[in-house]
Order: structure tokens, then sequence, then C-alpha cells
């Protein structure tokens, strides 16, 4: 038995991935789980909004590099272009608004009709993306790779297994924080947020306290554009950058904001870490952990690997069944689906 | 006033007259389905008017959108879902006063001397409150705005007698810094006891209109809407 391997191995594998792929579900879960809140309809739209705000992340990044600007320590180039992905994608979102949902809300049409209307944005999104940039992998990670890397781990600890950090993992982690830090902040402590939260708790009595609806709506996708970026520079930094796997993404963000409580954003962030470990967790080969903890006879002969990687997200909605079934608003108190 | 719901919808409203003075309060009562709560919402500009209008202070505010009139100094308590449930207490009545640019501080001390109880309560989420204390932050939200006139649709809905009793206290309070209180109620008698005025309204008519007092020794009255 070799705790201190087995610990290692199970933070190299597991832990330290599962939290950096969970702060990028609960970015993307607090975008869905706002537009919820305020805006009042699931929006189908959101992966692709992702995919959208990346896509101009990375076109940024590339002019960048290609003018010879980066930052310094070995941070990624996309860090600087963030902001420029983020100015896109809210001019996307605005004029999405502008020319699509603003329509529906003027009719007060029922959240059933503005879920078909994102799905069509969704489409149209979904084409614009591959247009620009093609439906193909792309990388655009430079700097340095590893925070830590496995090798260096091993030569300064003698143990037998490596532990790796990347440099995406780490920037996810922190830039998560950071958003998550400031979100709640605007939100509970500035008075266009508090004007926010008074809308999505009862809209009659905010118009009737002279909050101003449309500006309540432009703050909000703004702040959904930031976000939806944020997470998929993230997740294309962290593993690359293809339209359908963000299209995929839409899933286990949807199970996330459900599973916490749509409209909910502590949920969403608990929700994604939810996802997020349940999916490692049951996808990985434990053979090696196992091979630590268990006393040598006992060693595992198969890989101890639940479900293969391809069902991962039979494990989203597993866990959203399972929830949903027991507490249908969601771990934390959700609005009613 | 005549009106009814919608473009095309029936009058609901018939040529029904209601005026409230500064420092007095105005209380209409009558019968379910009588136009009550429609009354007041002709009042805040939540029904179309086909006739009449409503002046504030002598100025016709008839085509103003509710949101206009609350910025004219019209504060108005819904029925139901008159309070932020997410929000705490202090919140609310920060959200009532959106519409202030200027300093709220001093409005908001002056809700809390009205009523303390929020005072303490000021952190909590006002969705955790009771029901008389969630009226209390109604009323307090709608103060915020340092209205003229203040609309109450059934202040005392679903509360127990005691708590009502003490709500009318605080309302009679309210009404003696000059403000206008106009309140539709159920709990006719009780209400008739602190209104200046009092409108019987049935069927969307004024039916009777009198002192509180005249309209409480009213045989008439009594005998149709207040069981003899």
């Amino acid at each position: 038995m070799d705790f201190l391997n087995a610990i290692v191995a199970l933070s190299n594998f597991v832990l330290i991935p599962a939290i950096a792929y969970g702060s990028q579900l609960a970015l993307g879960a607090l975008g869905v789980t706002l537009i919820y809140g305020i805006l009042r309809f699931s929006n189908f739209a959101h992966g692709d909004t992702m995919a959208f705000g990346t896509m101009v992340t990375i076109l940024a990044t590339w002019w960048l590099q290609s003018i010879g600007v980066g930052l310094p320590f070995g941070l990624p180039t996309a860090l600087l272009a963030l902001p420029i992905g983020i100015a896109g994608c809210a001019l996307l979102v605005l004029g999405t608004d502008k020319a699509v949902y603003q329509f529906y809300r003027v009719q007060k049409a029922k959240p059933v009709i503005l879920v078909i209307v994102s799905i069509g944005v969704m489409f149209v999104l979904n084409g614009l993306v591959r247009f620009v940039i093609g439906p193909g992998d792309q990388r655009f990670a430079d700097g340095e790779r590893f925070i830590i890397s496995a090798r260096g781990f091993r030569d300064m600890t003698g143990l037998r297994e490596g532990l790796a950090l990347k440099t995406s993992q780490g920037i996810t982690v922190i830039t998560a924080v950071v958003v998550v830090v400031f979100l709640f902040w605007f939100l509970n402590r500035t008075r266009t947020g508090k004007s926010m939260r008074a809308y999505s708790d009862n809209e009659a009595l905010a118009l009737l306290s002279g909050i101003n609806p449309d500006r309540v709506v432009m703050v909000t996708w703004l702040l959904v554009a930031a976000l939806a970026t944020i997470a998929g520079t993230l997740y294309g930094l962290d593993k690359s950058f293809k339209p359908f796997t963000y299209f995929q993404l839409l899933l286990p963000i949807f199970a996330a904001a459900i599973v916490g409580g749509l409209g909910n954003p502590i949920g969403a962030i608990a929700g994604g870490f939810v996802i997020a470990f349940s999916e490692v967790f049951i996808t990985y080969a434990w053979k090696k952990v196992l091979g630590y903890i268990l006393p040598e006879n006992l060693e595992p002969v198969g890989l101890v690997q639940l479900l293969s990687t391809d069902y991962k997200f039979a494990v989203s909605f597993v866990i959203l069944l399972i929830v949903l079934l027991f507490k249908p608003t969601g771990l934390f108190k959700g609005k009613a689906v | 006033m005549t009106g009814g719901y919608g473009r095309s919808g029936p009058d609901i409203l018939h040529e029904c007259t209601i005026a409230v003075e500064p420092g007095e309060i105005a209380v209409i009562v009558g019968p379910n389905g009588a136009g009550k709560s429609t009354a007041m919402k002709a009042v805040f500009g939540m029904l179309h008017l086909r006739q009449g209008s409503v002046r504030l202070k002598g100025e016709d505010i008839s085509s103003l959108t509710p949101q206009a009139r609350v910025a004219k100094g019209m504060g108005f308590v819904p029925q139901t879902a008159n309070i932020f449930t997410s929000l705490t207490v202090e919140e609310n009545l920060e959200m009532g006063a959106f519409i202030r640019t200027d300093d709220i501080s001093k409005t908001m001390s002056q809700v809390y001397e009205l009523f303390p109880i929020l005072k303490d309560k000021r952190g909590q989420p006002a969705g955790e409150l009771s029901g008389g204390q969630r009226q209390q932050v109604a009323v307090g939200r709608a103060l915020m705005t340092e209205p003229k006139v203040l609309m109450l649709d059934e202040p005392t809905a679903g509360v127990s007698p005691i708590v009502m009793d003490e709500l009318f206290d605080r309302i009679i309070e309210i009404s003696r810094t000059g403000l206008s209180v106009l309140m539709v109620e159920q709990n006719a008698r009780q209400a008739l006891e602190i209104a200046d005025k009092g409108y019987v309204l049935v069927q969307g008519r004024n039916a009777y209109s009198g002192s509180g007092r005249e309209l409480l020794s009213d045989p008439k009255v009594r005998k149709s809407f207040l069981g003899g």
C-alpha cells in the first residue's frame, strides 16, 4: 500500500482535471442560469455563443501573435485577446437580442417559444462559427505549458507518480474564482445588480419600482457574453477548440445549471462541479490508484473504468435524472422548470 | 371614471368617482366583484379609461403609465406579489427608491422608525418573513419614493386580526405625516372606522359615499355590507 502515490495519482488524473473542468462548466452554467432567471428562457444557443466568443478570441490571439505581442511569465496570449473576444461576443448577443429575442419579448411570448427561437439562433451561430474558422480543431494555446510538470514533480519529491499542473488548469481555476467573486459582488452590492435580481424575482413589481427592463436585459446579455467567452476560452486553452465540442458542451452545462437549481447562481457553480466530478470519476480507469491503496494480491486486473469516456454525457444525464426525481428544483432552491 | 380591462373588454367601472385629500385616509369597500381593486388600478393607470380622468394635485395624469405615475408621486402596494421575496428587507427598500437619485438613507430610517421590526430583519430575505411583516415591507417599499398618495390594495389580506389592527395604526400614522392614503379593504367595518372618507362600490358604481362614521351608522350600508 502506498497512500502518497495514490493521492498523487488521484490528484493528477482526477482531482485537478475535474476541478478545471468543473470551473469551466460552472462559468457556462452561470450564463445559462442568468438568462433563465432574468430573461426567463433556457438558452440553447449558449454553447454556440461560447464557441463564437472563443472564435473571436482565437482570431485576436493569432493576430496578436502575428504582430509579436504576447504576455510575460509564459502566460498564453489568449488572455490578452480575451477582452476583444468578450467585446465581439457582446456585439453578437446584443445584435441577436435586437434582431430576434426582442420581438418575442415585446409580444410576451411563452418561454417555450423563446426556447425554440434560441434553438434557431443556435443553428445559425453553429453555421456562422464553422463558416469563419472551420469545423476542425484549432490550437491557440502558447506560452509555458506546465506550472508543475510530471517529471519535475517526480524529481522534486522522489515519488513514483508524477503530478502535472497545466498552465491552462491553473489559469482556469484562478480566472473562475475572480469572475465568480466579481459576479457575486456585482449582483449583491451594486444598484444595477440588485435591480437585476429584483427583476428576476418579481417583474411586475420591478417595473412599478421604476426599474428599466431594457437596461436589465442589456446588462444581462453583456454578463452572459463575458461569461460565455471566458468559459469557452478557458475550455479551449485546456483542451482544444472545435465548434462541435462546444455544441456538445451545452449538455453538461444545462445539466449543471438544472442540478444546481435554475436561476440560482450558487447552484450553477455547485452543479458545474457535481457534473464535472461525476464525469471524471466514472470515466476514469481506477486501476492505478487502486493498485496503490489495495493490498498487493487484491490488485485489480482490469482497468476498473466504470464507463468508457465515449459515454461521459450519459453521466450528466443520469445525475440530472436523479436530482430531478428527488429534488425537482435542484440542489439549491431554483425556479420550477 | 369609466373603464374595463383590455381595449374592448366590458366596462367594469361606471362613472365611479374616488378622491382623497392630503392627510386623509379614503377607503373603498364593497361586495366581491364590485370593482374595488379595479378602481384602484384605474387610478394607478393599469386600466384603460374610456371616460373620466385621474388628477394628482390638479394635474391631469390620465395618459401617464404606472411607472410615470410613481415618478409623479404615487405609491402603490399591490395585493399579491408585493415584495421581492429573494431580496433582503433592506434591498427591497432600496429597490423601492430605485427612481430616486438623491440620498435615500433618511427615508429609509423613517421607514425603520415606522416599522421597527424591519430594522431588526433588514438583512433577512423578505420571503422568510411572516405575513404581517411582509406587508410592512411592501408598504415600506412604496414609501421609499416619498409619495404624495399611497395606494394600498387590501393591505390586511391574510393577516391575523391583531396584526391587522397594528397595520391600521401604522397607516393612520402614515396619513398623519400629510400623505393621502387610498385603500381597498375587505374588512369593511375596521377600515371604515379609521377612514376619513369611505366609498361603497356596487357593480362598479358609487353606491354610497361619505365619512367613515356616516357610512358605519347608515342603516342601509350596515344592512347590506356590514352584516347588520
